[in-house]
């Protein structure tokens, strides 16, 4: 049956619209596939505006990935703005992909990559513009599957009634596999319809069917235990682990687009996974083990992007790209390929010592040394141990004036506000250290001006991290705190005016801890603000705290919780906690540990290169750390003329 | 800190005139930038860059249309330090820029002042739910003031345009009897059955403040109460130099290429041959 395009209706909307590039596709390297030649189709949305979901790496993979198929494809769609909303609703337009404008609906799977609870809002709007029931169970067999995956998916508890399954852990074979079972039920002619559908996946042990399982409350509102409610389907849910990246070369033809978007750059994952340990990253907890990409596959990657794409600029990604074990090679390999060409190098630096401002100097080879970034995320030397971030303030002062001897003039420093145990003084602390730092420029420089910029933001207990059984420091505490930091910067006389001050109040972190740590009863409240007219919540704009409340009061009256129930309260080591059937291979006794150590101020190495400490991800996973160096060195590229 | 060496000398400027057709009529001329200097890399063109920190590829940019405007004439003019055949570099541009960005002229710099050359352009405005004999009706009331002026909010303010003395000529035609076609890639067959619809035709002349050819559609509201339906799709079709007496728009690469074939390609000291 063909589908036919929504543009020509969507054209006469789009003169009254801002940024209407958005919404037309045709990006360098987007791929359109025959309808009618492919039997399952995918749709796959970043839900946010598109210049964040554009050139979000995950939702790029899978995109390849699938389109690379034969017989597949894949198209994308991301949140379009109120503006445009309210124009499709008026005139009956549905939620479109940006490749051909198909109609969501018209899909056989809509996958939507959770990179944060934000997007929670965003995906009931898509839902209903798409004309798709917004709960699972109103679904018909005409509908597509809805599949959630990136790392919110690790508790997809709150989303729970509106998604049909979740996948948690790296997609590229899961969505190859998905879309094997789901090629098979349709040649079949759809037997036993949406359900015998679902069972087949949730069979298989890696994907995550809500509906399958039964949740018991105790009557003090805590959980008591999560059921499979159907024959054949696993206690708990696997987490999918790829391994060799150098067999996974992806994307090799990133999407360029006409509009402006926030990442504007040649992206290369240089590794996945991260054992640094730091208590409070779920991102590092959820990827392990580590997984390098080798030093030629990376170097193979920039070229043929670079070809592909014409960016100036290449960004060297992973949870901690200076901890590759072959990184200088890899910074000097690309730097002395490219200088010739304009091309850029960056990678987002974070850790604080003296071999980051090697790296640094390498990559900016011939460029301006404008700013450097670390991330000391703790104020106090006893905080910093509590989150296992293994650096002495001497470390960062000595890495500064490093810095600031190899001609860098302005820090940038991360923190975080609200971590467990802390107090005002760990915070104040902060201060001091944008003092010595600037002190230390002045001292190595001889110059007054010189630049440092503390930016701090409130901090979320995630699930499957140490962290998990934390209580969050409420909107007060955490307001208050900032508060005192501020003036405590802004009234120092001599160095006062040279810091920036940059934070983030603690609304917004009070809804992400809520959605976080949430459970199934959290669903009626997002749905409820999605009704306020509640969208876009990872922007300042558009973010509504009250309404927020305001919709958690109404949702959970006579449940017995509340807000403070899911944030602020500090879980007991007996608790089943909501995520607890989705497996990252973490074992919750070794994360049980690892929160009193933080408690007691002891700190863990990383196994890369101390003796495994047993998290359990790579027995429970059958996985490995798979890192080298292989020795390897980059090549200059053979000059090829054109004319 | 280095600054490296001066960036090496032009020796050559190429002009290109480009489209924006179909669904890239949204494109910004901000977006077009940066899709442009990207194209240059993927083609490895060997662009003089300006010197400093952050050097640029030296492109300069004439008269943009304006977002949501479909364009078959826009210009731009880059500056290479090594040379390149004008013909070959277009196909490779017209390659590396995605359907709809289509390069379609290129001719080697021998006459100064491209901008000077762009004294008007012609539109087509194309009117769906407007009935030719209405559009007719309008545009005679247009032709027949003296001046029409109207507003429009702009950087500085409200201005008022004279949006009849900008206008050298105006015509109408039926949209449902072959003329439909718009601007787009994928337009050619667009010509909707059964809907009246009205295709005006229009010169206007550039002048400062510019007067777009939105304001020739406020002008004919004023004038005749025109207003159509849906959102006027409008197509830049050609600029370049005026024949006030005919009314018509010329090429404005003509002179270079005019050069070109009258003069061998002019030396200038020791450079690199011309890549055949
Ligand atoms: C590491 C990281 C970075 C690193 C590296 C980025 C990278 N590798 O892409 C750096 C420092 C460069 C960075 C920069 C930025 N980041 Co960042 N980043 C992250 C972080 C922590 C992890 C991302 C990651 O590892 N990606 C690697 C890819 C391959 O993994 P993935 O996206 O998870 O996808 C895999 C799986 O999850 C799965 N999967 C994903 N979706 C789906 C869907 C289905 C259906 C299935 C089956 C599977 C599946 O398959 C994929 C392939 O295996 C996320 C937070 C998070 N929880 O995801 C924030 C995050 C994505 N970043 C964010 C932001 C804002 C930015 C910046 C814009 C910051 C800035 N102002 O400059 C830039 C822009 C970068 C960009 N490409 O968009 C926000 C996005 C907010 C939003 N509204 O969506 C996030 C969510 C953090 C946050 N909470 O604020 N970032
Ligand atoms: S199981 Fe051991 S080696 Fe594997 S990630 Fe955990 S600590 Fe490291």
């Amino acid at each position: 049956m063909p589908v036919e395009s929504v543009f020509p209706r969507l054209e006469a909307l789009l003169p009254h619209v801002q940024k209407p590039i958005q919404y037309v596709g045709g990006e360098l390297n987007s791929t359109v596939k025959d309808w009618d030649a492919c039997d399952v189709r995918w749709a796959l949305m970043y839900p946010d505006a598109y210049e964040v979901g554009l050139p979000n790496q995950g939702v790029m993979i899978l995109y390849e990935v699938l389109n690379e198929r034969e017989g597949v494809l894949a198209e994308r769609t991301y949140s379009v703005w109120p503006d445009l909303e309210a124009l499709m609703r008026e005139h009956g337009v549905p939620q479109f992909t940006v490749d051909a404008h198909r109609p969501v609906k018209a899909f056989d799977v809509f996958g939507l990559s959770f990179s944060t609870e934000l997007g929670y809002t965003n995906m009931l709007a898509a839902l209903e513009l798409a004309g798709i029931p917004l709960e699972a169970k109103d679904r018909t067999v005409d509908d597509p599957i809805v599949v959630a995956g990136g790392h919110a998916a690790f508790n997809p508890e709150p989303i729970a009634d509106f998604l049909d399954c979740a996948v948690v852990g790296d997609g590229e074979q899961a969505v190859l596999d998905i879309t094997e079972i789901v090629r098979a039920w349709k040649a079949e002619g759809r037997p036993g319809g949406r359900d015998e559908l679902l069972l087949r996946l949730a069979r298989t042990g890696g994907v995550y069917v809500p509906r399958f399982y039964d949740v018991e409350y105790l009557p003090d509102g805590r959980i008591g235990r999560v059921v499979p409610n159907t024959p054949g389907v696993p206690w708990r849910v696997s987490k999918h682990t790829v391994m060799d990246l150098d067999e996974w070369p992806y994307p090799k033809q990133p999407l360029v687009p006409l509009a402006e978007t926030v990442h504007e750059r040649m992206s290369v994952e240089i590794f996945r996974g991260c054992t640094r340990g730091c208590r409070f990253c779920q991102a590092g907890m959820i990827t392990r083990p580590v997984r390098e990409r080798s030093i030629t596959g990376i170097g193979e990657m920039v070229e043929k992007g670079l070809k592909a794409t014409g960016f100036e600029e290449v960004g060297l990604l992973s949870l901690s790209s200076a901890d590759h074990t072959e990184i200088g090679d890899i910074a000097k390999g690309l730097a002395d390929r490219y200088t010739e060409d304009k091309v850029g190098l960056s990678l987002p630096s974070t850790r604080v010592d003296a071999f980051n401002i090697d790296l640094a100097n390498e990559l900016t080879r011939n460029g301006r040394r404008s700013g450097l970034t670390f991330a000391p995320e703790g104020g106090s030397e006893r905080i910093r141990k509590v989150i296992n971030k293994m650096v002495s303030e001497e470390d960062l002062i000595r890495t500064v004036a490093t810095a600031y001897g190899n001609g860098w003039r302005q820090v940038k420093l991360y923190f975080m506000c609200g971590l467990p145990t802390e107090t005002d003084e760990d915070v104040l602390q902060i201060a001091e250290m944008a003092k010595n730092v600037i002190a230390k420029g002045r001292e190595v420089t001889g110059q007054n001006d010189i630049r440092c910029t503390v930016s701090i933001g409130g901090f979320v207990p995630k699930p499957h991290t140490p962290f998990q059984w934390a209580p969050q420091l409420g909107v007060e505490e955490t307001d208050a705190r900032l508060a005192k930091l501020r003036d405590a910067i802004r009234s120092d006389r001599k160095y006062g005016k040279n810091i920036g001050f940059r934070y983030h109040d603690g609304k917004p972190g009070i809804v992400e801890g809520l959605l976080s740590r949430g459970d199934r009863r959290i669903g009626a409240v997002i749905r409820a603000v999605y009704e306020d007219g509640g969208r876009f919540d990872g922007w300042r704009e558009h973010f509504s705290y009250d309404r927020w409340m305001d919709c958690a009061d109404k949702a959970l009256a006579g449940s017995g919780v509340d807000v403070d129930w899911y944030t602020t309260r500090e879980r007991s080591y007996e608790e089943v906690l909501p995520w607890d059937h989705l497996d990252s291979g973490l074992d919750k006794d070794w994360l049980w540990e690892d929160w009193q150590d933080a408690l007691e101020e002891v700190e863990v190495d990383d196994c890369r290169w101390t003796p495994c400490f047993d998290c359990g991800v790579c027995p429970q996973m059958q996985t490995e750390i798979q890192i080298g160096p292989t020795g390897k060195k980059l090549l200059p590229l053979t000059v090829v003329n054109q004319g | 800190m280095p600054e490296g060496p001066p960036p090496a000398p032009a020796v050559q400027r190429i002009r290109l005139r480009y489209t924006k057709r179909g669904r890239l009529r949204f494109t910004s001329h901000r977006d077009f930038q940066r899709a442009f200097e990207r194209a240059l890399r993927r083609s490895a063109v060997p662009m003089a860059y300006s010197a400093g920190f952050t050097p640029h590829p030296k492109v300069s940019y004439a008269n943009a249309a304006p977002t949501g405007v479909a364009s078959e004439a826009e210009y731009l003019e880059i500056a290479l330090t090594e040379e390149r055949d004008p013909e070959r570099l277009r196909a490779q541009l017209d390659a590396s820029l995605p359907p709809g960005l289509d390069v379609v002229d290129a001719v080697e710099v021998r006459t100064p002042n491209l901008a000077d050359r762009l004294q008007a352009s012609v539109w087509r405005i194309r009117l769906d739910g407007v009935s030719p004999e209405e559009a007719e009706r309008a545009a005679a009331a247009f032709l027949a003031a003296e001046s029409v002026e109207v507003e429009r909010l702009t950087k500085n303010g409200v201005r008022v345009f004279d949006t009849r003395g900008a206008v050298a000529s105006l015509e109408v035609s039926d949209g449902r009897s072959g003329d439909g076609a718009r601007g787009g890639a994928e337009g050619g067959a667009d010509v909707r059955p059964g809907r009246a619809c009205a295709i005006l035709r229009l010169v206007v002349r550039h002048a400062t403040p510019a007067v777009r050819p939105d304001d020739v559609l406020s002008g004919l509201r004023a004038t005749a109460d025109l207003a159509p339906p849906v959102p006027a799709e409008v197509t830049r079709l050609a600029q370049g130099p005026l024949d006030e007496e005919s009314g018509t728009v010329t090429d404005p690469l003509a002179a270079d290429r005019a050069a070109a074939s009258a003069v061998p390609p002019a030396t200038a000291g020791p450079r690199a041959t011309a890549t055949a």
